[in-house]
């Protein structure tokens, strides 16, 4: 298959940047990445400096990868940009291809964007205090399955950064909500629930991630299907934990 | 190096074979002195770890605010390490290439984890993970290090619920276990098929509580380039900002490489694009040895390559082979047919008929063997690659027969998806296709009983040390090593050595740094400046397809020798003819690769030259020449019950060959039959 690429190109974070138009063949077996990086090898042997562009594990659970393509976060299937294949398009087709766009991931190369704030987040507050060696058997605590299913869902949030693209206000309130959801359905979380949630909020707000106005394309956008719950299981906390003068 | 460090001691007896053995690897490498591992404690199998937790000495409190550690890697072995040394107390510093630490490729572990808790009552216990372990590694295991990591197993479990670690469990709200890889009882914790995520995030998220609390500072996107060695102590290491190119210096009492596996030497493998070896091989060029570099995994049950274009393989959980039916068509003629339309007579259920005893289930190597076997006589299936078809059929028809597609779906519907996804077909109608490919490394960087390498002050722990699993690794253990080193050994054991430190400061125009710091420059430089015409992945493709030819599922003493003579002349080519573009100093992803390559391309060659010295077969090595009249791996117990330490002796002379014998005090060694 015969394609156009729009590529954002950009030297650096203080440099301006530009769309670029590529043509590559491809063949519908290959992954989306795989499709750059035959088009990485012909820029190569033009001598021209290929594309950057972040992947890893390419199984899509590292959540290292994450492409704008044609305006939606990991393009046009529910998962992510590795796991995205040649045959979601068709020959002939333009594919316009964008790094994250928001003002708390800067851009630091071409398609390659700092997701820095996601782990400030995190230092912030997403965690259970426990030192290593301090803990009791795993048996002391029962935690019912509903709990630890719930809270499971919430975990598998792979912190890609597909809900802030996708999000009008670019706000990171599902990232937020997954993890508050996460550590809050467990036993293990509630000693620091309620600073936890504050702190977080906190933080998010401090990175420039907007606010949220519960429209939702975040959740259409998650490739782990992260529900919209969570961001009423935020503002319900956050709500608590005001009410108890955290 | 060429006296031998004071963490080891030479043993007296002669390292020569038998007279009557072919010494295969002679003229490749030199003989050293045989090595011994001096700090596991003698005495009752059950006290050794006590005994030495307690004899390790133990840094002041108020001393360890003046002393640093580096970490390098934030996979389970490197988190979990970093938070545990920061909440001691000591001054941590903790890198890795990915632009943040949750993305190390632990993550992508679907199976679980293993504990030897015993929840179920199934008979269970501390000592019997401790024997599957050292049966499962094919006898090339260390007992004392082996019966440790099966001690400390519970204590992980207990970890990782306290901080949050969502496991499964059942309706009693108690943890759920199942059963793995061919073992008896059932002690394998999980979370979906999710569970190294889970606990990766688990050991990421102590790790950033520690970077808020102010005792680690984590820097991503940095890779690192070289370790400096001062009056024969680690010191430090150098390290390039990826994103600005800076080349960077950062000192510490002690170094500790968590740094991972280096599969992607075959280039194709399950490991993520950027896993190298470079800091251990960086290392290994400074005084560690390698040991054990041939022991690779190769995972019976992933998806087959569908082109030249392929990045990566994708593991589907060996799970599956609990419910589907291994075969290939009898018939070359029929390799091209629709899978459903071959007659039940004409397939050829390949491993139910050589192994009825196991069937399906037989271990990892044998079953990752028999598929080979099975494509090298033309009765693979799937695309033609290269000339071959390289696939068999996974077939749940039975399956889907006997328990229904709902219960199928229940069971393995997550991997259902993504086989889906990745081959756009229904696997609940047509049957698979599955291929091995390289998932783990047994072997790595020599580490004594407390993690620490020939080099004073060098510790390495997880996949990327070679200490616990032998030739073989186990189902749901590589998660079990990574936090057992991570949490509970490397922080009782460093603290021995940090007990005498902080060492002298160590100066910034140090002879010893500006070398490193040159050679690191002039080595970028050198790519910078090259005119060449081939790309880096271009060399990396060729050099893993020698490797999966040569050094793979099977190994032949012609082989191998073809193998290094053809490495030899990739690796000159790659110097010569390398094509870098761009600039050193910003963000430059074919730049880093060309290092990682670089070093790929000498540790090809070591793992070559291990696996011709070793001929006999052993777990995942199998020499074609160590076989019975059945084809089955043949182990050479007299001749090679040792651990093959390698010493760098430079960039013309061969490696220097010490060994370690494996001594077993309290297990019989035995030989594996599946049948």
């Amino acid at each position: 298959m015969k394609l156009t690429l729009n590529i954002w190109r950009q030297a650096s974070t203080a440099s301006a940047g530009e769309m670029k138009t590529y043509q590559v063949e491809a063949s519908p077996d290959m992954s989306f990445l795989e499709m750059l990086d035959v088009l990485n090898e012909e820029l190569n042997e033009k001598g021209e400096e290929p594309v950057a562009f972040d992947s890893d594990c390419r199984e899509g659970i590292c959540g290292m990868c994450g492409l704008m393509i044609n305006g939606e976060p990991h393009g046009p299937e529910r998962t992510t940009t590795c796991q995205l294949h040649m045959r979601s398009f068709a020959d002939g087709d333009t594919i316009t291809i964008e790094p994250w766009r928001s003002t708390a991931f800067p851009v630091l190369k071409d398609l390659c964007v700092d997701r820095g704030a996601f782990d400030r987040i995190i230092q912030s507050g997403g965690y259970i205090s426990v030192n290593t060696g301090a803990a009791p058997d795993a048996h002391a605590t029962p935690v019912p399955k509903d709990n630890a299913d719930r809270a499971f869902d919430a975990a598998t949030c792979i912190g890609c950064g597909a809900c802030v693209a996708a999000c009008p206000n670019g706000s990171a309130t599902l990232f937020l909500g997954a993890k508050v959801t996460h550590l809050g359905e467990l036993p293990q979380g509630q000693a620091e629930r309620w600073s936890r949630v504050v702190d977080m909020v906190g933080q998010h707000d401090h990175e420039g991630f907007g606010g949220c106005t519960n429209i939702g394309e975040c959740v259409a956008a998650c490739p782990k299907e992260i529900p919209l719950d969570v961001i009423s299981q935020l503002n319900s906390d956050l709500r608590t934990a005001i009410r108890k003068g955290h | 190096m060429t006296d031998m460090p004071d963490t080891t001691t030479t043993a007296p007896e002669s390292a020569t074979a038998p007279a009557e053995f072919a010494d295969d690897a002679a003229g490749y490498y030199t003989p050293g002195d045989p090595i011994r591992d001096t700090k596991a404690p003698s005495g009752p199998l059950d006290e050794r770890w006590n005994t030495r937790q307690f004899e390790a000495r133990i840094a002041n409190p108020a001393n360890r605010r003046r002393l640093s550690v580096i970490v390098v890697g934030t996979g389970l072995a490197g988190a979990s390490a970093a938070a545990t040394l920061g909440e001691a107390g000591y001054v941590v510093k903790s890198f890795c290439y990915q632009d943040s630490p949750r993305r190390a490729h632990s993550i992508a572990a679907q199976g679980g984890i293993n504990a030897a808790k015993n929840y179920k009552g199934d008979g269970d216990s501390v000592y019997r993970l401790f024997y599957d372990t050292i049966k499962g590694g094919d006898y090339r295991s260390r007992e004392s290090n082996v019966y440790r990591l099966a001690q400390v197993s519970t204590n992980i479990i207990d970890q990782c619920v306290a901080q949050g670690v969502p496991f499964a469990r059942e309706y009693g709200g108690l943890l759920d276990n199942r059963s793995f890889g061919g073992v008896q009882v059932s002690r394998t914790f999980y979370a979906r098929g999710q569970t190294g995520q889970q606990l990766l995030i688990g050991a990421y998220q102590a790790l950033e509580r520690q970077v808020a609390a102010g005792t680690v500072r984590c820097y991503t996107r940095h890779e690192m380039v070289e370790l400096i060695v001062v009056d024969g102590r680690a010191r430090g290491i150098i390290v390039r900002d990826m994103v600005t190119g800076e080349i960077e210096t950062y000192f510490a009492d002690v170094v500790v490489l968590a740094s991972g596996g280096y599969g992607n030497v075959f280039f194709l493998s399950t490991n993520a694009m950027g896993c190298n070896v470079t800091a251990t091989w960086r290392a290994h060029r400074k005084g560690a040895y390698m040991a054990n570099p041939c022991f690779t995994q190769i995972h019976p049950t992933c998806i087959p390559v569908t082109g030249h274009h392929q990045s990566k393989l994708t593991l589907m959980s060996e799970s599956l082979r609990n419910d589907g039916r291994i075969w290939v068509p009898k018939k070359k003629a029929d390799c091209t047919k629709d899978p459903r339309d071959i007659a039940e007579e004409d397939r050829d259920y390949y491993l139910e008929r050589i192994y009825p005893a196991f069937g399906n289930l037989v271990p990892r190597d044998i079953a990752s063997r028999q598929a080979k076997n099975m494509c090298d006589e033309g009765r693979g299936v799937g695309p033609e690659v290269e000339g071959v078809r390289r696939g068999v059929y996974l077939d749940f028809a039975d399956a889907i027969e006997r328990l229904g597609r709902e219960a199928i779906e229940e069971k393995y519907g997550n991997l259902f998806d993504m086989y889906a996804r990745i081959t756009g077909e229904d696997p609940y109608s047509v049957p698979m296709r599955i291929y091995p490919a390289v998932h783990y490394v047994m072997g790595g960087l020599w580490v004594d009983y407390d993690l620490q390498t020939t080099i004073p002050g060098l510790f390495v722990i997880g996949e990327a040390n070679f200490s616990d699993h032998g030739a073989n690794r186990l189902g749901a253990s590589a998660l079990m090593q990574g936090l057992a080193d991570g949490y509970f050994v490397l922080s009782n054991t460093i603290r021995d050595y940090l007990a005498d430190g902080p060492f002298d400061r160590i100066a910034d125009d140090d002879p010893a740094v500006v070398e490193a710091q040159t050679a690191v420059q002039s080595r970028i430089d050198h790519f910078m400046s090259n005119t060449g015409t081939r790309s880096v992945d271009s060399y990396h493709r060729e050099l893993g397809n020698i490797m999966w030819e040569y050094c793979g599922m099977e190994r032949t003493e012609d082989g191998l020798r073809k193998a290094i003579d053809l490495i030899r002349t990739l690796r000159d080519d790659f110097w010569r003819n390398v094509k870098v573009l761009g600039s050193a100093e910003s963000l430059n992803q074919s730049l880093e690769r060309a290092g990682r390559v670089a070093d790929f391309l000498e540790l090809g060659e070591l793992m070559c030259i291990d696996a011709l010295n070793r001929r006999e077969s052993c777990g995942g090595h199998f020499r074609a020449e160590s076989q019975t009249e059945e084809g089955e791996a043949l182990r050479r117990d007299e001749q090679y019950s040792y651990v093959a330490a390698w010493e760098w002796a430079g960039p013309d002379d061969p490696p220097v060959l010490h060994k370690e014998d494996l001594v077993y005090e309290f297990v019989e060694m035995k030989a594996r039959s599946y049948k």
